[in-house]
């Protein structure tokens, strides 16, 4: 009896696809309505955040930035979901989702500043409906609950989203998350980007779950495997999942199979360590980009000197806010001391006279 | 004014606060319907509705997630952890996230959230349900924890305390719920936070205070005002941050020092009021600083409440040391 409820459960969670390897619609019913322009856009996001990264980890080699999880592979599961938000929508990200949130809305200079380790990377513009990288893996997700529920309560038409990875699904938080939106019912949604490795250890160590998907059921909320290399898969179920909660229907899980082509993060891991280079060429072949450049070419929308353009254009940026980034006043104690509180409790009101005391000499 | 016990000056500061501001949330587990484990939201679910009054499931992480992202979207969340012995599901939500939500978003962000939660010994409760967590709390930049003793000193601090716009941990001693009543005035009023209270004046000794020892401290005094002593009592309020001006004029005064709490000795408060007499009144003891503690050992089994904690026979003992050093 309980082998057949498994494999019952299970055979709920097929994959979503709709651009295969090769670029081609294999799922015409579910091409996601989205203009020329918008096509393009999408792109243009994709090349650009892959600039940034090599660019990112260069930087951080030279020192010239600190903290930093490399996103390569992860384009189409990042800025597939994002696009597919309204501006008034929250992110509640984990530490490897900035381009989320540098899309919608956050200079990239503030970005930098977060990786380096200063207050003002967190000070995020007011019209950008965004928390600060969540290094606590599974707090995003009770938060999200939260805001999700403020959201309703508000009478707001806008969803919470957020992101954790496959290693992220073993947390309490994680289970405690879905569950409180699905018992009140509040419009978020969700994403476990799966990128088959939680540093060093694999998701099948994880879990003996077949799919990270199939996790919804413990909430009894909506749940969704989706090929996280196929920016249009991850747009389509991203707006099924906003329009569905809004629609009062509750939260989604969506599960993006991805992957990760760097290390897990700049500060000394080394994925020779645990990943074959066989495993690397097979999600290679799947790399989001290529695929969806096929696709575009296909139809005539895209070429190598537009390709080209956002290249330059990225690099430029790039250079840009870093220079925004190294220009930006050194962090002074008295500046840590006044962020603390509204008003400031009597130690900390000594103490800033103290530090203010020592700064001025 | 009318008489109250401390639970009913509670009920009606969160009544107050749900009238005044409309942003105002009451959550946790069975405080909706049932009016909460002890009946501090008795009757606010029928008053203000289930929108503003609401139970969660099981899960006290997950309700602090939920204070913080009701915060993060304008709501000013009163939640409840059933026990402060559970406090150890959400040290994350509360020590890691909400404590320093302001100072990570560089102010952009704040998390006006009060947590309030039962805790103390005396009532035989089951495991975990009376431990003297404080310290941990205190221990946490960006948090701010409160322990009323009086009716009068609960309403007024949790009216500050929910105004707040910085996380406040406001906890409540079980033994003190109801043990006596106490003229509160029915109109709102607010206390401080982060103030101390003299509650007994004398010329011979500080006490200094918090919680259900309050009581036990002025059981004490008396029984030393039988031999001449005269001790002053001071009730911290607030543990953290540690109202020091009011203590060290205190001990200026009466050049003696004791420190009374019901947490184990390497657990509280008391040794970082040892500490700061020590920085700044050092010239004016005539005895070291001595403490009143519970032993270092896990919270007692039921039956041996009354051999561990402390009591007024403990303080007096611990005085006459420092009076005859």
């Amino acid at each position: 009896m309980a082998t057949k409820t498994l494999e019952q459960v299970e055979g709920h969670f097929e994959m979503f696809q709709i651009l295969n390897e090769e670029g081609e619609i294999v799922n015409q019913d579910a091409l996601p309505d989205l203009s020329d322009e918008k096509l393009q856009e999408l792109m243009k996001r994709m090349v650009y955040t892959r600039i940034w990264d090599q660019r990112a980890i260069s930087l951080n080699r030279q020192g010239r930035l600190g903290f930093y999880a490399p996103v390569a592979g992860q384009e189409a599961s990042m800025l597939g979901s994002q696009f597919a938000l309204e501006k008034e929508d929250f992110i509640l990200p984990g530490y490897r989702d900035v381009p989320q949130i540098v899309w919608h809305g956050l200079p990239l200079y503030q970005a930098f500043l977060y990786s380096r380790g200063h207050f003002h990377g967190g000070q995020f513009p007011e019209d950008v409906h965004a928390l600060m990288p969540q290094i606590i893996i599974g707090a995003q997700i009770v938060q999200t609950a939260g805001v999700a529920l403020g959201l309703k309560r508000k009478g707001k038409d806008n969803v919470a989203i957020t992101y954790t990875g496959d290693g992220g699904a073993s947390q309490g938080d994680f289970y405690e998350g879905m569950n409180f939106a699905g018992a009140y019912n509040a419009p978020a949604i969700f994403v476990v980007q799966n990128n088959q490795f939680a540093i060093s250890v694999p998701v099948e160590e994880q879990s003996a779950a077949k799919t990270i998907a199939q996790k919804a059921v413990a909430a009894g909320i909506q749940g969704v495997q989706v090929d996280g290399m196929d920016v249009l898969a991850v747009y389509a179920a991203t707006q099924e999942a906003r329009d569905n909660a809004l629609d009062g229907n509750g939260p989604t899980l969506i599960e993006t199979m991805c992957y990760r082509y760097g290390p897990h993060t700049m500060a000394g891991d080394d994925p020779t360590r645990y990943r074959t280079s066989d495993l690397d060429d097979e999600w290679e072949k799947k790399d989001p980009l290529v695929r969806f450049r096929k696709y575009l070419e296909s139809k005539d929308l895209w070429s190598e000197e537009q390709e080209n353009e956002v290249v330059e254009q990225a690099k430029e940026d790039v250079k840009a806010a870093i220079k925004q980034a190294d220009d930006t006043p050194k962090q002074k104690v008295s500046d840590l001391i006044e962020i603390m509180h509204e008003k400031l409790p009597v130690n900390l009101q000594q103490q800033l006279e103290e530090y203010r005391e020592k700064e001025s000499k | 004014m009318a008489q109250m016990t401390m639970i009913q000056a509670i009920t009606d500061a969160m009544r107050t606060e749900l009238k005044n501001d409309e942003n105002v949330l009451v959550f946790g587990e069975d405080v909706g319907q049932n009016g909460g484990v002890f009946r501090a939201t008795d009757g606010l679910q029928k008053e203000f509705g289930e929108e503003r009054v609401f139970d969660t499931p099981l899960a006290e992480s997950g309700i602090s997630g939920l204070a913080i992202g009701l915060g993060l979207t304008g709501f000013r969340p009163v939640m409840e952890i059933q026990f402060f012995g559970f406090v150890f599901e959400t040290m994350d939500g509360i020590a890691g996230q909400m404590a320093r939500m302001r100072y990570r978003s560089g102010g952009h962000y704040h998390s006006p959230i009060t947590v309030r939660s039962p805790f103390g010994g005396g009532v035989k409760t089951p495991e975990l349900h009376a431990d003297n967590l404080e310290g941990l709390m205190a221990q946490a930049p960006g948090l701010k924890v409160v322990i009323p003793s009086t009716p009068y000193d609960a309403k007024g601090l949790l009216l500050s305390a929910i105004r707040d716009n910085d996380p406040v941990i406001f906890l409540e001693h079980m033994k003190l719920y109801r043990s006596f009543r106490e003229e509160v005035p029915e109109e709102e009023y607010t206390i401080e936070i982060g103030k101390a209270d003299v509650k007994r004046e004398g010329n011979d000794l500080t006490i200094v205070t918090y919680g259900a020892m309050v009581h036990t401290s002025l059981r004490a005094a008396d029984e030393l005002a039988e031999e001449g002593v005269e001790a002053e009592v001071i009730d911290l309020r607030t543990v953290s941050p540690l109202d020091m001006d009011t203590v060290i004029e205190s001990v200026k005064k009466t050049n003696r020092a004791l420190v009374v709490q019901e947490a184990q000795k390497q657990a509280g408060i008391g040794a970082n009021v040892v500490a700061e007499i020590n920085d700044y009144a050092i010239l004016h003891l005539e005895a070291p600083v001595l403490r009143v503690t519970a032993p270092d050992t896990v919270y007692p089994f039921a039956a041996a409440e009354d051999v561990w904690l402390p009591n007024e026979k403990d303080v007096v003992e611990r005085a006459k040391t420092v009076l005859n050093f």
